[in-house]
């Protein structure tokens, strides 16, 4: 570990990264297959956003450790007992109001998370935050746009986002309760708690949902488990097709 | 004016090279033309995401899968624009679609070939978008005003392609045994699939010569076919891999590579359908339409209900 740089730190950054990774990923695999082009390209420039963001986490994060990986090490060479995404971005795809229920319970947080990064005394995180919030402004402008066309939409399409919601809804919270890593750095003023989160997150999804015509779901079920490496059985998949390259054809240039 | 002098007119603008434009008289058959060539086009856009799409979850590092990502979108974005252009002709891209998922319209045949490993979205990116750069750099100058500033978009984005294409394979070639090989295999499965995506030989092109005098064409397929190869054999000596054709050798008189015989029984066989992914691919086009149906309606229905709220608040 880079002498001042913090485990948690490193930690954190991983678990950025792999947030940003994983979903960009999943969004990726609609690339050819969206319900209409302009969304299917639009779903692709998000993937790319995620993808780009996840590589600053990764840099970075191989900066703090010090140890000569690159971030290609850090996305390809870790099982997924080593990933540390919230479950809530490596759900597959489902029809399209599944992925805009993701997408959205994702960017209600990511947005105001990112807010307050951009003031973190760490730099590189700042920094980071500097470079991702604009692109996360359109994510969630975008989320919450097709929330209230699916949900006030037509009868299907409110039972499609209504479903898709509730499926979603028991595994929002796990971005919000702090790992020990994270609750280290919150300890530190390195990065924002969940009180400074919470209301912002969840005026944005009282607010969209009502407008939506759509109902809170009162599922009392959270999962949690991905900040510590316990998935669900559908990250071990996407990561056998993400890593299949590197495993197969060990330490070569591509 | 009677239709005589109109056509007169036309074909006078035409060997003038000033544009046609979307509200100008055109012959029927140059209408019918132009939206057959250019529907067809933006269904290879469309449908050419698929092979290349094959490998996104699968791009062997982060700086690869964003490059592949972004390419895949482009030729997304350039199926938007040829539709665009289509619709100036008076068509819905509804209507293409649906004669694309009917069967009724076709798509470049290259992407009835299946991509089978990473070296594979190299061969793509060199041979296929170069075989396609070689077409649309003459159709810059189509005689048809839309279809022409389409072009000079799109010709922009798809140098990067090939490029990009080329440095993958390079890398290749740089590497292992492993990857070299790679490199050869993908190599000899697109190199005859290129060729043919120029087209039947002069002789046999039955569009060809009214497309030449109205200028929708500018250049015959063979012609375009022999400055693709004369290009391309150059590159592939670089990179140190085989063309797969025996019969290639430098014509010094002509200045031009020379080639064997296409295997044209091939070509037909796949056009006719009877391509390893023919099925495959418009299966994907299909699905993909008719599992959206319900977004598109839900979106239309939303658009409908904002705007008519907006007119009960301002009368
Ligand atoms: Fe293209
Ligand atoms: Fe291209």
């Amino acid at each position: 570990m880079n002498q001042t740089a913090s485990p948690s730190l490193f930690q954190f950054a991983l678990y950025m990264a792999d947030n940003c990774l994983v979903l960009g990923h999943r969004l990726g695999e609609w690339c050819g297959h969206g319900p209409v082009l302009e969304q299917d390209i639009a779903m692709t420039n998000i993937s790319l956003d995620l993808i780009g963001q996840a590589r600053l986490y990764y840099q970075y994060a191989a900066e703090l450790e010090g140890k000569g990986r690159t971030e290609d090490d850090l996305a390809y060479l870790r099982s997924e007992r080593e990933y540390t995404n919230a479950l809530l971005v490596e759900l597959p795809n489902g029809d399209f109001a599944h992925t805009i229920a993701r997408q959205f319970l994702f960017d209600a947080w990511h947005l105001p998370f990112l807010k307050t990064m951009l003031s973190s005394p760490d730099a590189g995180l700042a920094d980071i935050a500097g470079k991702a919030v604009k692109e996360v402004t359109y994510h969630l402008k975008w989320s919450r746009e097709w929330v209230l066309r699916l949900g006030d939409g037509t009868d299907e399409s409110h039972q499609r986002m209504q479903t898709a919601l509730d499926e979603a809804w028991m595994y929002r919270l796990e971005l919000l309760m702090p790992a020990p890593f994270e609750q280290r750095l919150i300890d530190a003023g390195v990065i924002a708690g969940p009180d400074e989160i919470r209301n912002d997150w969840e005026q944005t999804i009282a607010d969209t949902l009502r407008e939506a015509t759509l109902t809170t779901p009162d599922d009392p079920a959270v999962q949690t488990g991905g900040k510590t490496g316990i998935h669900t059985e559908h990250l071990g998949h996407m990561l056998a097709d993400l890593q299949y390259m590197q495993r197969a054809y060990p330490g070569l240039e591509w | 004016m009677n239709q005589q002098d109109l056509e007169s007119r036309f074909q006078d603008k035409i060997d003038r090279e000033v544009k046609i434009e979307a509200k100008d008289w055109m012959p029927d058959a140059y209408r019918k033309t132009l939206i057959r060539q250019i529907s067809q086009h933006a269904h290879s856009e469309v449908v050419g995401m698929l092979p290349e799409g094959n490998w996104i979850t699968r791009a062997p590092s982060l700086r690869r899968k964003a490059a592949l990502l972004a390419k895949v979108q482009d030729e997304g974005g350039h199926g938007l624009y040829l539709y665009a252009a289509a619709e100036t002709m008076g068509v819905s891209r509804d209507q293409l679609l649906d004669e694309l998922h009917t069967g009724k319209a076709k798509y470049s045949s290259i992407f009835n070939y299946p991509a089978l490993s990473w070296a594979d979205m190299g061969a793509i990116g060199w041979l296929v978008d170069g075989a396609a750069i070689m077409n649309q750099v003459m159709l810059q100058r189509t005689s048809y005003g839309p279809y022409s500033r389409a072009m000079i978009r799109i010709c922009k984005e798809e140098s990067f392609h090939q490029r990009q294409g080329y440095e993958i394979l390079l890398t290749l070639v740089r590497g292992s045994a492993e990857q070299k090989a790679m490199a050869q295999d993908s190599l000899n499965r697109w190199w005859w699939p290129s060729l043919m995506m120029f087209g039947p030989s002069d002789a046999e092109s039955t569009h060809s010569a009214q497309s030449m005098a109205w200028k929708i064409k500018r250049k015959s397929n063979d012609v375009l076919r022999q400055a693709f190869v004369d290009a391309t054999v150059p590159q592939a000596q670089y990179l140190g891999l085989t063309i797969p054709d025996p019969d290639l050798k430098w014509n010094e008189e002509t200045g031009h590579w020379e080639f064997g015989p296409i295997d044209w029984d091939e070509f037909w066989n796949v056009v006719k359908g009877n391509g390893i992914c023919n099925r495959q691919r418009l299966r994907d086009r299909v699905n993909a339409h008719e599992e959206g149906a319900w977004v598109r309606d839900a979106a239309l229905a939303y658009a409908e209900k904002k705007q008519a709220r907006k007119a009960v608040v301002t009368p």
